[in-house]
């Protein structure tokens, strides 16, 4: 009993990462429709671009608010620039030119900051904390308040400020919005760049687990996707849930079924993506799709 | 701005007779000079060929599901992976000639390929591209996992195949030849199968799915058919690049294989078959030659010239081409 509590806890500090991610992927579906393959990378970038900014002697939450800024203009600058012409494209086009931005970001990480291993400072305190026979690090129950804290902001943003309503407006009903005299360009610009931003959040959380190198995010996005998958990519409230459901999965497949283990778990996320691409296209929290003649 | 749109370069015109004879003469001499190259290439560039048709095979599949079907894939590095083990495992573990391997990836990739088709039936657009790109990333796990078949991250060593004692060849050569006629004849195929009925109905899916169900063609099995035969292609230039490389190990078959596929056949030309072959000279060179820069140019590179293609050049290097010769043929007239 209590590996299986100690298993799902680190099952919901794992998830609180991927319900950040996944949350930011959510946002671009809703934005531009169109699954963003490189928001691992253009957190990563914002990670290191943080690291730097803490190197340099920048106390730790200065860096991070900064690195925010950067990312939430960089996301809006990339939107702009890029994703605006292909309005109307093809969701192909769209799907190639995320992923040559995945790229493009993988190698520029690369090319500024280099290839070796780095560490990345964690703002809590390294002493685990303990609760009845469960061992908790205070860095998992700190970025699970950071997440916890980043949806509340969320939720109140865009359910009562009147830049969050024209944003959701713009996203659902463009050609509605435009005429009560929305910007819709522009709302989905930023909803490029707010991504952009909790992805950056996602990944300063990630980088003192994992590492900072420029491959770090592949592991993490599949499970972002299999947790947007499984919330719905058109329910932000079900990508956080998908987010913690998907850690938790992932570390009780990984303890309680032989045949994977450690080394299987990313097949884990594909199993979870297929199968519920198959059984529930829509997700536990999503509209379905419906398509008009 | 108007948004960009994806041409198609489309094989279902009939020039005129003049231009075809042309065209039959630059297609010989181009197989001409590609059956000289074992004669007058060192064994390395030799070996460098074979990669790159392997890889145009490859291509040559990819394109017929996302150019020609509207299918995105970005997990076919998956069955390039099946192709390459198979052949490997039939080799090493069981004794089976080389030869025999090839037709075997074929049908087994087929096979996959239709039964990862059936679910990507209900799902259409980003969602199969999310579906096959966590395919991509969990191929290398699957690969290590199942360490007593596929000798774990120490990967397998796949024997060079001699040559036939009649024709006085070495093994590069041989396996030159063996790769470029495989490629010459899936090129034909796909030719074939493209220009007639089931091409036809392949494009309709891909223009107006609703439209083409109405016409009364098949759409859920055109689909999962063109992932088989994708599938199949991409598995026989597996199990070809295995043999050309004389190995095999998961480190090969990253997610990584799978985007410059698809870079291969975005910048050699969406629904393209010549695409394929320039693609693929695309992805074997342009790597090697942009290293000296930085180790991270190839890639920088890569998503460049995605978004580029995607923005001038929609149609890919065989769509400028294919502008280029219209333009000069005009002025020639």
């Amino acid at each position: 009993m209590e590996t299986f509590l100690q298993q799902v806890v680190s099952g919901l500090a794992a998830g609180g990462i991927y319900a950040a991610f996944a949350l930011a992927l959510v946002m671009t579906y809703l934005a531009t429709n169109a699954v963003n393959f490189a928001q691992g990378e253009m957190a990563m970038f914002s990670t290191f671009v943080a690291s730097a900014l803490i190197e340099s002697g920048m106390p730790y939450w200065a860096a991070f608010f900064v690195t925010l800024a950067i990312a939430f203009l960089g996301g809006v600058a990339i939107e702009r620039a890029i994703l605006r012409p292909l309005e109307r494209a093809p969701v192909l086009a769209l799907t190639i030119v995320t992923i040559g931005l995945l790229t493009i970001f993988n190698s520029m990480a690369g090319w500024i900051f280099g290839y070796t291993i780095r560490t990345f400072p964690s703002p809590f305190p390294p002493s685990p904390v303990r609760l009845g026979g469960i061992v908790v690090s205070r860095h998992s129950l700190g970025s699970l308040g950071v997440t916890l804290a980043l949806l509340a902001l969320l939720y109140v943003f865009f359910r009562y400020t009147h830049l969050g309503l024209a944003m959701r407006a713009a996203a659902r009903y463009p050609v509605g919005s435009r005429l009560v005299g929305i910007r819709v360009g522009w709302m989905l610009a930023l909803g490029w760049g707010l991504a952009a931003a909790i992805g950056a959040v996602a990944g300063i959380l990630i980088a003192p687990v994992l590492f900072l190198e420029p491959n770090m995010m592949g592991g993490i996005l599949i499970y972002a996707f299999a947790a947007a998958t499984l919330g719905g990519f058109t329910s932000p409230v079900g990508a956080v849930i998908g987010g913690f459901l998907v850690g938790i999965i992932e570390n009780l497949a990984g303890t309680y079924i032989r045949f994977i283990g450690a080394d299987l778990k990313l097949t884990v996320a594909l199993g979870i993506i297929v199968l519920v691409l198959i059984f529930k296209p829509s997700g536990l929290f999503g509209q379905p799709h419906a398509q008009q003649l | 701005m108007d948004a960009p749109r994806i041409e198609w370069v489309t094989t279902d015109r009939r020039p005129a007779a003049s231009v075809q004879i042309w065209k039959a003469a630059a297609a010989v001499g181009l197989v001409a000079l590609a059956c000289a190259l074992p004669f007058l290439s060192s064994d390395y560039a030799l070996f460098q060929y074979c990669q790159v048709y392997s890889y145009a095979i490859a291509l040559l599949g990819l394109n017929v599901l996302t150019g020609y079907n509207g299918q995105i894939s970005l997990g076919h590095g998956a069955f390039y992976a099946v192709g390459g083990y198979t052949t490997a495992i039939l080799m090493e573990r069981a004794g089976v000639a080389y030869g025999w391997t090839l037709p075997i990836s074929g049908v087994l990739c087929f096979v996959v390929g239709f039964l990862f088709g059936l679910p990507a039936l209900r799902i259409a657009g980003t969602y199969l591209a999310l579906a096959t790109f966590a395919l991509a990333l969990s191929v290398p796990q699957i690969l290590k996992h199942f360490d007593s078949w596929t000798g774990g991250t120490q990967g397998m060593v796949v024997a060079k195949p001699e040559a036939p004692r009649l024709l006085h060849l070495n093994s590069d050569q041989w396996l030159y030849f063996l790769t470029f006629a495989i490629l010459l004849l899936l090129m034909i195929l796909a030719w074939n199968l493209l220009r007639g009925r089931i091409g036809r109905a392949i494009v309709a899916i891909r223009d107006n799915p609703v439209a083409s169900q109405a016409m009364g063609v098949h759409n859920a099995l055109y689909k999962s058919l063109c992932f088989g035969l994708s599938a199949s292609y991409t598995g026989i230039a597996g199990s070809l690049a295995a043999l050309s490389v004389g190995f095999v190990s998961p480190d090969s078959f990253t997610a990584l294989l799978s985007i410059t596929l698809l870079v291969g056949v975005v910048v050699g030309g969406l629904a393209s078959i010549s695409g394929a072959i320039l693609g693929a000279i695309f992805v074997q060179f342009m790597p090697s030659a942009a290293h000296e820069l930085s180790k991270a140019a190839p890639w920088a590179i890569y998503g460049a010239s995605l978004i580029l293609c995607m923005y001038v050049m929609p149609g890919g290097a065989a769509g400028l081409l294919q502008r280029l010769w219209q333009r000069a043929a005009r002025r020639l007239r």
